[in-house]
């Protein structure tokens, strides 16, 4: 081990891992140690969390290294997610450390939204709790295929094998009507450190790699770079003569020359140039940078438009099928109006019909005739759009695939898209 | 696209979105290196000017270099500065050798910026803070709203998935922005190299000593270092033990100083 393990961000860029699961399995602890056993935190900090354990008579504890407030210390749990980095040997990662606790959902829904990689922790003691499942729920619905299950706390079960495979057993069958598929199942006593970054000499029975290692094993995510282009119009700039559409590209490569038709307005034109301010001239885009564009043409788009390539459009329509979860403390009843944000676009909606509510701990089906959605409930649901939403089915492009729903102004649920359906009612 | 240029992007996507989606707008610039790689990103984002005001919230007490610095980049920038003093909590004399550092700081920065903010009416403020610099900005948001009383409502923040900013609020209220959120401090110093973006000569070494961050003169520590170019920072700072806000005092008078001053309105 060297000491360049430090806050850099040299080279590749971070990859970023949520730690989800129930309230009390030991996340912030996992986290904790974890940025300790590789020389990831500053002593002074260290200093700092020995100091408040000593005042306060407990052992040492490793995750007030993240819970930083006052009251998450008061209560030992999570409330916001904290970001933080650290680096293995071979590469860096951003960890995005969510609250358990059912309160806390939305921020654990908040955070897990940008991770590449999950890791779902189920305390060994106590077993499968509601959050450990509704987690793996909207781990699924928020498109992050690679997770990683750590049953930890097997000290508290003398490292006995046969906890473990029980918990196996059982998250692997409900993981698996969710159609996930863990990359590993890892027995590990955060606290300890044992199975975290080597292996543990207390679980021979373990044929499998250390926690760290096997994060350094997983593929780096790949970008939307090789899919069709969407570059959704942020903003229309007109500082001096020229017209510039800025933009950030979702997916694919824009290059100077191209034809392109902007949904739904179906306006099209041909790219002239691509402008940067105080960079090399480029002659393409592609997924992930913000840019202006430069038509050949002068035509009159605005914001929420998506450019697309004339042989690959986007989907278009006022009538979409959606998976959504629910966040907010009032229902969402059946013929509720929203406002449906997908990339820059915002559309008022009415939700048309709810086909299907799920609880989504228990993944039971509530009922065939629900005309409302609770509170961290999921559900299929037909939305009516007053002007057209230009889209991807999330399974082709996940960048224009997703959206949240808000509502009195405030982002309530959230969701992706299936694909295009035949209106049921009128709006 | 490498790490820089990704955090380059995200941050001109923020900067951008904050200007479509707030009036009155203004950005702080402290004359530091976080807060002027900032203004450098608004230029990136609206193509070589900052189309809004820059606010150096002044407590009189800075470093010379910083304010000959700021003429001069002001006017080479060719930006609309604005700058704030808490003139009523000077004459009633409030300065670092009658208060502590954080009455000091909450007087002549958040109370300075509250009047600022009363007089021009900013819905939209973008502010230079990092999550790596400390416990309590590592759980900010992009967008974070304060109330009218400046309050920072860190139990219940509003969600932000997949770029998704809340930017609707009561009139009373204000947003800050924070584009640097996922920046770390060699990240900062990268980009200053890359970019050739100048900085306050401070944060070189001189005589075995330089200042890792820029804040009011008395309060203010250098570190020990020998580095006096941005390589040698870089270098320094991939082996440190120590953290960044050290010099800082206002930071460590007193446990969770952080925590209650930024529940407050402090950056």
């Amino acid at each position: 081990m060297t000491d360049d393990r430090r806050q850099t961000t040299d080279g590749n860029d971070a990859i970023r891992i949520v730690f989800v699961g129930h309230v009390d399995h030991g996340k912030s602890t996992l986290v904790g140690r974890l940025l300790a056993d590789t020389d990831s935190v500053e002593p002074a900090r260290i200093k700092n969390v020995e100091a408040i354990c000593a005042e306060r008579r407990m052992k040492f504890e490793y995750a007030f290294l993240l819970d930083a407030l006052e009251e998450e210390q008061d209560q030992g749990i999570t409330i916001d997610v904290s970001q933080v980095i650290f680096k293995s040997k071979k590469r860096q990662y951003r960890i995005i450390d969510a609250p358990g606790h059912k309160e806390f959902l939305k921020n654990m829904i908040s955070g897990a939204s940008t991770a590449d990689i999950a890791i779902l922790l189920i305390d060994a003691e106590e077993g499968l709790r509601e959050q450990s499942k509704r987690h793996a729920t909207i781990l699924s619905l928020l498109g992050i295929k690679t997770i990683l299950i750590v049953v930890n706390k097997m000290d508290l079960v003398d490292y006995n094998q046969k906890v473990f495979e029980n918990i196996r057993s059982e998250y692997g069958k409900h993981l698996a009507s969710l159609k996930i598929t863990p990359k590993a199942f890892i027995p590990l006593a955060a606290y300890f450190g044992e199975n975290l970054v080597k292996k543990s000499q207390k679980m021979p029975w373990y044929s499998g790699k250390s926690f760290l290692e096997i994060l350094d094993d997983l593929e780096t995510p790949h970008s939307s770079e090789d899919k069709p282009l969407r570059f959704p119009l942020q903003d229309v700039y007109k500082f001096d003569k020229q017209r510039i559409l800025a933009g950030r590209v979702e997916s694919g490569v824009m290059s100077v020359g191209d034809e392109i038709v902007f949904l739904p307005s179906r306006k099209t034109g041909r790219v002239r140039s691509i402008e940067k301010w105080h960079a090399p001239v480029e002659t393409k885009a592609s997924a992930g940078e913000s840019i202006g564009l430069v038509l050949e043409e002068q035509i009159f788009v605005e914001r929420g438009e998506i450019a697309c390539p004339l042989s690959k459009e986007a989907s278009v329509s006022n009538s979409v099928l959606a998976n959504i979860f629910w966040m907010g403390n009032k229902h969402l009843e059946k013929g509720a109006k929203c406002v449906l944000k997908l990339t820059t676009q915002e559309i008022e909606c009415v939700v048309d019909s709810i086909l299907k509510v799920i609880n989504s701990s228990t993944l039971d089906e509530i009922s065939k005739t629900a005309r409302e959605v609770a509170k961290n409930e999921v559900a299929e649901v037909i939305l009516v759009t007053k002007k057209p939403v230009v889209f991807d089915p999330f399974e082709e492009i996940t960048e224009t695939g997703r959206f949240v729903l808000v509502e009195d102004r405030q982002v309530r649920g959230g969701g992706i898209l299936l694909k295009s359906v035949e209106r049921f009612s009128a709006i | 696209m490498d790490a820089l240029d990704k955090l380059e992007n995200q941050s001109i996507f923020i900067l951008r979105e904050a200007y479509k989606k707030f009036d009155k707008i203004a950005v702080l610039w402290s004359m530091g290196k976080d807060s002027t790689v900032l203004l450098w990103l608004a230029r990136k984002a609206f193509f070589g000017r900052v189309p809004f005001q820059a606010v150096h919230i002044d407590t009189t007490f800075k470093f010379p270099e910083m304010y000959e610095y700021r003429e001069r980049y002001a006017k080479e920038w060719n930006l609309n500065l604005f700058v704030g003093v808490n003139k009523e909590a000077l004459r009633r004399g409030v300065n670092y050798q009658n208060n502590d550092p954080v009455t000091v700081c909450h007087e002549l920065k958040t109370v300075g910026l509250q009047q600022a903010i009363a007089q021009f009416k900013w819905n939209g403020l973008i502010v230079g803070i990092r999550r790596d610099e400390d416990g309590t900005r590592a759980k900010e948001k992009f967008f974070s709203p304060r109330n009218i009383d400046f309050e920072w409502d860190y139990k219940d923040q509003p969600p932000e998935l997949w770029n998704q900013f809340q930017t609707d609020y009561d009139r009373d209220a204000h947003v800050r922005i924070h584009p640097l959120l996922e920046w770390t401090e060699i990240d900062v110093w990268r980009y200053v190299e890359r970019e050739n973006i100048p900085v306050v000569s401070l944060y070189f070494a001189k005589n075995g000593k330089r200042y890792r961050t820029l804040g009011c003169r008395p309060i203010t520590k250098p570190v020990d270092s020998n580095a006096d170019t941005i390589d040698k920072i870089v270098e320094e700072l991939r082996t440190t033990k120590v953290s960044e806000r050290v010099g800082r005092e206002q930071d460590h008078s007193q446990r969770y100083a952080m925590q209650k001053l930024r529940a407050k309105g402090y950056m």
